[in-house]
């Protein structure tokens, strides 16, 4: 109804220091929505990349086969062919299912892998390692070799090796001297150190080491396949669907990060539950707000509400005036409020720029809309026991006043 | 003159048992189209009492009320309003105008609350019964900077926005100096003549009853002249 409309409309700005005031509570719950919304995203977006930006997000590793049994008619187990301990599992066909998987929407980097363990010997210095095979070109495609690398470069090349700061140190390694690499298979190389990294996770810097797929080959004497492909997605929380999407395409025991991964989701989990507390007690205080201003607001207009009912004006009229009242402060506090949200998180880093001691406030987590239509949906609740109340006003009683 | 409103043994109590006053006992009353006629009456007598219930404002302890061949008794708080809108007008002893519009949109109320909105033929209207009331000059202005006779003639133009039947004016001149007091009591007068709308005029001053052409008495709760 347009006329309720304007009715209410004036009733807003005929007192406009009430109409700001009341408006500027409902835009600071808003603000602190927007900023507990970008702060709990923020929050977790730091978290997870700290902790798994380093990580592949979906492994696809080979099945290690079961042994081999002879069984006769009865069922008894005639022969038990037991598994070898220097077989590894291997990915045969993993040239076929690597480039299928690199188009798969939201696949960001896939990296064919041989990892296996061994030992780094320089002098009296040995030192166990995991030593990851990749392939040239693709050494940052899961962690960001390219960002961490200090010395040297992280181009890895036959007869080279790249490992982290505190390996080397352990060694005595410098840039452009030799190695001794023995792979858990026996098979011993020599390989020059080319590149020095240093990521700040102690199992990364500390025993880990990475090699050419070629090299790598000879290690563990792998002549054909890879132990495991790994994934780097563009958004690691979509993990678990790719997963199994990869798996229903391929057959392939595809696992996300978030398997292994339960204590962390948790603790995620309870942060978004924290930051659900907060948003909603700041909803609250604006319903509240609202409420108690427009109860206000009725008492005061009691005459006036008595005028417009002698004149005519239907109990849903009244409502309407009254629930509009509500609607127009939510929306105008809801826009407020999250425009000053904005504003106020566009000082902070992007997401992909947190850093350590700053507050992770990413602002495409400011939940805008939704802290808007979520205001103006709690003023127009607010506004319906005012309004009801203003409905029930008896006219006569009301004009005597 | 064709009848306009019956009310028969109308009866109203206010409270229950030992507090339970009965301000109007039995009263019965015939109002004709087109007439002007002067409620008179001691205070507490039951004028206002009876006012509010013809205004369909409140509804009676017993007794019969029909008007227009509608009977009022059986209607809900919907119909009444609507029959309210359309074929009653008041006028109060306090000007009781929306304190936050100007006389021109309060004029418009019940016109507009009617359709929904403010119409071209309604501001038509409206601004017609603005300078019929004396009140060109003040047509847009704020009802805070109008004076008490100009807000009280700003009250009577509402009332007759929607051209109802019936207008019923509780004290309307009361709270007014005695020339503004005649200034609203002709331009009622004028109306009644022009329009034929029916005016119940509930008055202390003789003055302001010795305009209506019939008078009527109330005393204990009854009509007794």
């Amino acid at each position: 109804m347009l006329y309720a409309l304007k009715i209410a409309s004036r009733y807003l700005t005929a007192n406009k220091a009430q109409t700001v005031l009341l408006v500027t509570g409902v835009a600071v719950g808003v603000f602190i929505f927007i900023f507990m919304s970008a702060l709990i995203g923020g929050l977790a977006e730091f978290i997870l990349s700290r902790t798994v930006g380093d990580i592949s997000h979906i492994t696809i590793q080979a099945e290690t086969e079961d042994p081999s049994l002879l069984i006769n008619p009865d069922g008894a187990v005639l022969f038990i062919a037991e598994k070898g301990v220097t077989r590894t599992a291997t990915l045969t066909d993993a040239a076929i299912w690597t480039p299928m998987i690199a188009q798969l929407q939201g696949v960001k980097a896939v990296s064919p892998q041989i990892t296996g363990a061994g030992f780094l010997t320089r002098g009296a210095q040995v030192s166990q390692v995991s030593i990851t095979g990749v392939q040239p070109g693709q050494e940052s495609a899961i962690i960001k070799l390219d960002t961490y690398t200090k010395e040297g470069s992280e181009r890895i090349a036959a007869g080279l090796i790249v490992m982290g700061r505190d390996l080397a140190d352990d060694l005595a390694l410098s840039l452009g001297q030799s190695v001794r690499v023995q792979s858990s298979n026996g098979v011993t190389t020599t390989l020059t150190l080319s590149g020095i990294y240093e990521s700040g996770n102690g199992a990364i810097d500390g025993a880990r080491a990475y090699v050419s797929l070629s090299t790598a080959r000879t290690l563990f004497a792998i002549p054909q396949g890879v132990t495991q492909i790994e994934i780097k997605l563009n958004d690691l929380n979509a993990a678990d669907d790719i997963a199994i999407r990869i798996r229903s395409l391929t057959g392939l025991d595809a696992s996300p990060w978030t398997d292994g991964a339960a204590q962390l989701m948790e603790a995620l989990n309870a942060q978004a539950q924290t930051g659900y507390f907060l948003k909603t007690f700041a909803l609250i205080t604006i319903v509240i707000g609202v409420a108690s201003a427009l109860m206000l607001s009725t008492y005061r207009r009691r005459p006036e509400i008595g005028i417009m009912r002698a004149m005519g004006a239907k109990q849903s009229f009244v409502i309407f005036v009254f629930v509009m009242q509500g609607a127009m402060i939510g929306l105008l506090g809801g826009l407020t409020g999250a425009g000053l949200g904005y504003v106020a998180l566009l000082p902070f880093p992007p997401r992909d720029a947190f850093q350590v001691g700053t507050l992770p406030l990413d602002i495409t987590q400011g939940s805008y809309g939704l802290a808007i239509i979520l205001t103006l949906i709690g003023a127009i609740l607010a506004s319906i026991l005012p309004a009801r109340a203003a409905a029930r006003v008896d006219p006569v009683t009301a004009i005597g006043q | 003159m064709t009848a306009l409103l019956a009310v028969t043994d109308l009866v109203k109590t206010f409270g229950s048992g030992d507090v339970a006053t009965r301000v109007l006992r039995g009263l019965s009353l015939d109002l004709g189209n087109g007439e002007m006629v002067a409620l008179l009456g001691a205070s507490g007598s039951g004028k206002s009492t009876l006012l509010t219930i013809l205004g369909t404002l409140m509804k009676p302890t017993s007794g019969h009320y029909e008007m227009l061949g509608q009977d009022l008794m059986v209607a809900n708080d919907k119909e009444l309003t609507d029959f309210r809108n359309s074929h009653i007008g008041f006028v109060f002893q306090f000007h009781n105008l929306l304190p936050d519009f100007t006389a021109l949109e309060n004029v418009l109320f019940p016109s507009a609350v009617r359709d929904g909105r403010e119409t071209a033929a309604a501001r038509a209207r409206g601004r017609d019964l603005l300078v019929r009331m004396g009140l060109s000059s003040r047509i847009d202005f704020p009802t805070s900077h109008l004076s008490g006779g100009q807000k009280q003639r700003v009250a009577v133009a509402r009332a007759l926005m929607n051209s109802p039947e019936l207008v019923l004016a509780d004290e309307p001149t009361g709270n007014l100096d005695s020339a503004s007091a005649m200034q609203v009591m002709e331009l009622i007068a004028q109306i009644n003549r022009e329009e034929g709308t029916t005016f119940l005029i509930s008055t202390h001053d003789d003055k302001i009853a010795g305009l209506c052409r019939r008078k009527l008495i109330v005393r204990d709760g009854v009509l007794t002249g």
